[in-house]
């Protein structure tokens, strides 16, 4: 039989606020435990919560930008349930009414464009972080686990789809969509790796053509754009696997194990969940009238979709465009061509040379040691016949590593080329000296063998001559 | 010259400025007094005595200075083990809690400081403040200096207990079903509970948040309104709190009752009031009518309905405002098997008492899947239908009266195997936590057995100047001037 | 209207390690109160909005702005147990 895949994804993002959602403790990754807590955080006796003014309104921008309805009255909810890390063991979250309800984002595959509808996107809080110590862990052999509650109460925003998504492919596109635009508004970090942003996914399999959903299972613990796709994939395959063999899916949650390359079954609850949501009796309701509304949609940035769009208006392929803003190198982009450089050179160096170092180097832009005026000098360096492509490259490798201006990295690695024709003419007629036989073939229409004496005055000046100019200058040399 | 112990906050007020008395012998008054009482009474879980000593002296130096922050300057003052105090263990009387000391201060207890008051120590309650007799404390029941063999009320019970006795010259409560008015009312002292949210509850270890509200317990109208005055405001740390101008509380105190209109709930005075009490109260309607009052008898249907869904409302919020004592960052921890799971189930049973269980039980139930629209959601819509009764009732009187008790101080045991019993002792109390309305219990005389009898005054919400005003006519109609046994008994002179 | 508790199961989402005996007298005390509080149910609430707070009020929020942390010595010193300035429990049973 042949089966559909039907996903929805649910994303959680750490707010990058000063403060924490319902208290003062300042928000930030790592750090000594237990540092950042207060009476609030940390749920200690007769301490109370109070929002963040900040994160309400970055989530209901992230509402608007994904066009959803923002309500006006929402509430928070106590979700109840009892977690060693979480504080006061009920989470500050939102239940039936969350800040933005009913938005969409529409990704591109290559299979298509599809509309993925966005739930909702509500606020809650962060829990504290545990780390497991497993049998003859460091303290003892008896295992146990360390918390620290410096995470705890971090503002964090849930974002969620409707079951809309049909391939990893497309799962991997929304992610990385919904990625860019968290980016764009500059309200989180959005670091997979650091958990500042996290997905979970409910997949379920039903016969091509069945309206009615099938069992869901939820998957958990991906932690990168690559291993969403391919626990997605392998999920759909595994039940896929079941269904065919005549067997039923249970409801249950998996977690991804990236090495193994399989979702695991996690263990299970002695019962199913009973959060007894119940709405939040230390907070007041929230309240947003059309004109804060108005004012955010105003203040909003510009989006990814405009940025592509904008690209590719000024040249960049729509996969450069896409690459340049998925890796968020759009704003040194812009800064380059505002600098001077063509958009289509830009693009070319950021999303090849560029990219492959922020891979290589596992880093994002922000580490970047490169600004716009260098890589518009580094394009104009090579417009102009100062650096070859191969030099250039080395250019900027020396820029990214921290070695200064590309003009100056030129000089420093000896990597400008020789640009005078005194100079170049005697290389040439050096090599073209040493050649006589291979002068008299080329005189006599054997044109492959100029690629050899190029390459050898190319040996002979270091790699700083101009290849085409040599080539017209043996050419030269030949037919007189 | 009277024992300073029994001054009211007036009184010492004066002694403290004229130089008659000083904060530090004001102090050492109270604290014979302690000595005297504190092993009939209970009152007090925990005396600082260093931190009162300090705050007494730092209170001279500024009376020194010519330095003045106003009445309560100097005043000793004992806080109900449910605030929080840095520094001097907090355990809302409860095991779970037992040597927690607080990093932080609660939000009335900075403001207490500031305003120079000098905290004596932390009285007992029931634990948690779920109950109406203090006999809930996992640390022994306090007893009622009126005849020790009865309980002080609750759960303020230790509170009312020292005030009543002159161990403190006044007390702070928390009332989340009456557990301010009440113990007030069986101890013979006024106790008041604010409107919602015009006292922090920051620092206040949660019962229900919808319902609790910290209040004064003095041994005078006037001494209620200068605590008030002194613990009202907008807190910052806590998002329910009163942010617009707070009303000037004492503005119409001493204007009489000529020409009010005093609503009687019928509904609050039937079968259950002791003949005692329905007298007294009535006798003092005859009083205020006599004052210039007009009395109207009011019905508000749905009240029959409020005990019910306060017992639905407050043990559903206890159920989440509990469950951070689970043994992980304070407290008490037992373990109970391998796993953490395991050793916060064996926390929390052998932490709680049965009446904390009880409504954890029963609030956990009230939440759960398929009974919530049952019972919570319905308590919920009963609140509704109990404040608009109010207001409908508000349109007609100015402030509605009733018996603050249904009855007068029961022995230690008689209702601990009933809990239905016991919570009827609140049943006049409730309606006013569930609309956020202030109320205040004054003392207006004795039974046959010379147990005091407490007069209910409630109004409408920001409304306690009204309030105030019936409340000090009320107590000087009743010129109720009897002394508790065992302030006597010690032969204070 | 008589009341049906699955007391266990309540026990277990409230976390409290009751014995069965313990279970038993709760559950019976329980289904007591739960008839007293069902009379909620005989007043007639069709249309009436659910009242979950008697303030009147809306959007009491704060500015995000950094305030001073707890000295995390005071904090630990009233644990069950730390070390290395970690809150220490013991193994996890259960998945989030």
């Amino acid at each position: 039989m042949t089966w559909e895949a039907v996903i929805g994804i649910e994303t959680h993002v750490e707010l990058r606020t000063h403060s924490k959602m319902f208290c003062g403790c300042p928000v930030g990754f790592g750090g000594e435990p237990n540092t950042r807590v207060c009476p609030t955080c940390l749920g200690l006796p007769g301490a109370l919560p109070v929002p963040n003014e900040k994160a309400i309104e970055w989530t209901m921008r992230l509402g608007l930008a994904l066009d959803c309805e923002i309500a006006e009255h929402s509430l928070f909810h106590r979700k109840n349930y009892f977690y060693a890390d979480m504080p006061k063991n009920y989470q500050i979250s939102q239940f039936d009414l969350p800040l933005c309800a009913d938005g969409h984002l529409d990704v591109t595959t290559e299979t298509g464009e599809r509309r993925v509808g966005i739930t909702r996107v509500h606020l809650e809080e962060d829990t504290g972080k545990s780390t497991h110590l497993g049998e003859g862990g460091r303290i003892g052999s008896s295992g146990g686990a360390l918390i620290d509650f410096n995470r705890a109460g971090i503002p964090l925003m849930e974002a969620v789809t409707e079951p809309d998504i049909r391939t990893p492919e497309e799962a991997r596109v929304y992610a990385q969509e919904l990625r860019a635009i968290v980016l764009a508004l500059g309200v989180s970090d959005a670091r997979l790796e650091e958990g500042s942003m996290r997905f979970d996914a409910n997949v379920s399999l039903r016969p091509a053509g069945v309206v009615e959903l099938g069992v869901k299972v939820e998957v958990k613990n991906m932690n990168s754009m690559r291993s969403l796709q391919r626990a997605l994939a392998h999920e759909i395959e595994r039940q896929t696997e079941i269904l065919d063999g005549g067997g039923a899916i249970a409801q249950e949650t998996r977690h991804w194990d990236e090495e193994a390359g399989r979702t695991e079954a996690g263990r299970s609850k002695e019962e199913s969940s009973d959060y007894r949501y119940f709405s939040e009796p230390d907070l007041v309701p929230l309240s947003v009238g059309d004109e804060e509304v108005g004012k955010l949609r105003a203040g909003l940035p510009e989006l990814p979709a405009q940025t592509r769009a904008r690209f590719e208006a000024a040249g960049v392929d729509a996969t450069g465009a896409r690459v340049l803003v998925t890796s968020g190198l759009g704003t040194l982009f812009d800064e380059a061509v505002a600098a001077g450089a063509a958009a289509t050179e830009a693009a070319k160096w950021l999303t090849g040379e560029v990219t492959a170092y922020l891979n290589r180097e596992d880093t994002d832009p922000a580490g970047l040691q490169i600004d716009g005026t260098a890589l518009a000098e580094l394009v104009s360096m090579v417009e102009a016949g100062d650096l070859s492509s191969t030099a250039a490259k080395h250019v900027l490798e020396g820029v990214l590593a921290g070695e200064g201006e590309p003009r100056r990295v030129a000089e420093a690695r000896d990597l400008i080329q020789i640009r005078d024709e005194g100079a170049l003419s005697e290389a040439v007629a050096a090599v073209v000296a040493a050649h006589p036989d291979e002068m008299a073939r080329i005189a006599g229409g054997d044109g492959k063998l100029i690629g050899f004496l190029v390459g050898k005055v190319m040996q002979a000046t270091g790699g700083k001559a101009d290849p085409r100019r040599v080539s017209e200058l043996i050419r030269e040399a030949a037919a007189s | 010259m009277s024992d300073p112990a029994d001054f009211t906050i007036a009184e010492a007020a004066r002694a403290l400025r004229s130089g008659e008395t000083t904060a530090a012998a004001l102090l050492k008054a109270v604290r014979r007094r302690v000595t005297m009482t504190e092993a009939d009474l209970h009152a007090y879980l925990t005396i600082d005595a260093e931190g009162a000593e300090a705050s007494a002296a730092a209170a001279d130096e500024a009376f020194a200075r010519g330095e003045d922050r106003g009445s309560l300057q100097g005043i000793p003052i004992a806080l109900k083990d449910n605030m929080v105090t840095r520094g001097v263990e907090t355990t809302a009387s409860s095991q779970i809690l037992a040597g927690w000391i607080p990093p932080y201060d609660a939000s009335v207890v900075t403001k207490l400081r500031d305003a120079g008051a000098v905290i004596i120590g932390k009285t007992n309650l029931d634990e948690f403040a779920m109950g109406s007799s203090t006999e809930n404390s996992a640390y022994g029941t306090s007893r009622n200096p009126w005849d020790p063999e009865r309980v002080p009320g609750g759960s303020s019970g230790g509170s009312a207990a020292a005030v009543a006795v002159g161990s403190a010259l006044a007390a702070l409560g928390s009332d989340t079903g009456g557990s301010i008015r009440q113990p007030a009312s069986l101890c013979g002292v006024v106790g008041m509970k604010p409107t919602y949210g015009l006292v922090s509850r920051y620092g206040l270890i949660a019962f229900a948040s919808s319902l609790d509200q910290i209040g004064p317990i003095t041994r005078s109208v006037d001494d209620a309104l200068a605590v008030l005055e002194t613990i009202a405001g907008h807190d910052p740390e806590d998002a329910t709190s009163f942010r617009g101008e707070l009303p000037d509380f004492g503005s119409q105190v001493d204007r009489g009752v000529d020409g009010l209109r005093i609503g009687v709930v019928s509904e609050l005075l039937g079968e259950g009031t002791e003949p005692a009490v329905a007298d007294a109260f009535g006798a003092m309607l005859e009083r205020l009518e006599g004052a210039g009052a007009e009395i109207r008898e009011l019905s508000l249907p749905s009240t029959a309905y409020a005990l019910s869904a306060y017992y639905l409302i407050a043990p559903a919020e206890c159920s989440a405002n509990l469950a951070r004592f689970d043994g992980v960052r304070y407290g008490l921890r037992v373990d109970g098997g391998e796993t953490v799971e395991d050793m916060m189930g064996a926390t929390r049973a052998a932490g709680f008492g049965p009446e904390v269980t009880r409504r954890i039980l029963l609030g956990t139930y009230a939440l759960s899947a398929g009974y919530y629209d049952a019972f919570y959601g319905q308590a919920q819509k009963v609140r509704t239908l109990v404040i608009e009764d109010f207001k409908q009732a508000y349109q007609q009187a100015d402030v509605l009266v009733t018996p603050t008790s249904p009855t007068t101080a029961f022995t230690v045991g008689e209702r601990t195997d009933d809990p239905l019993a016991m919570y009827l002792s609140d049943i006049c109390t409730i309606p006013s936590n569930l609309s956020g309305d202030p109320g205040i219990s004054v003392p207006i005389g004795v039974d046959d057995a010379g147990l005091p009898i407490g007069f209910q005054v409630l109004a409408p919400a920001l409304a306690e100047p009204v309030m105030f005003r019936v409340a000090k006519a009320v107590e000087g109609l009743a010129g109720f001037d009897a002394r508790p046994t065992l302030a006597n008994s010690e032969g204070a002179a | 209207m008589p009341i049906d508790i699955d007391i266990a199961k309540v026990a277990r989402l409230a976390r409290l390690g009751l014995s069965d005996d313990e279970l038993a007298a709760y559950g019976s005390q329980l289904e007591d109160i739960l008839e007293h509080a069902a009379r909620v149910q005989a007043l007639p609430t069709e249309g009436v909005e659910p009242t979950a707070h008697p303030l009147p009020m809306v959007n009491a929020h704060r500015s995000d702005e950094v305030e001073p942390t707890l000295d995390r010595e005071e904090v630990l010193a009233q644990a069950p147990d730390h070390v290395d300035g970690f809150f220490r429990v013991p193994a996890f049973l259960e998945d989030e």
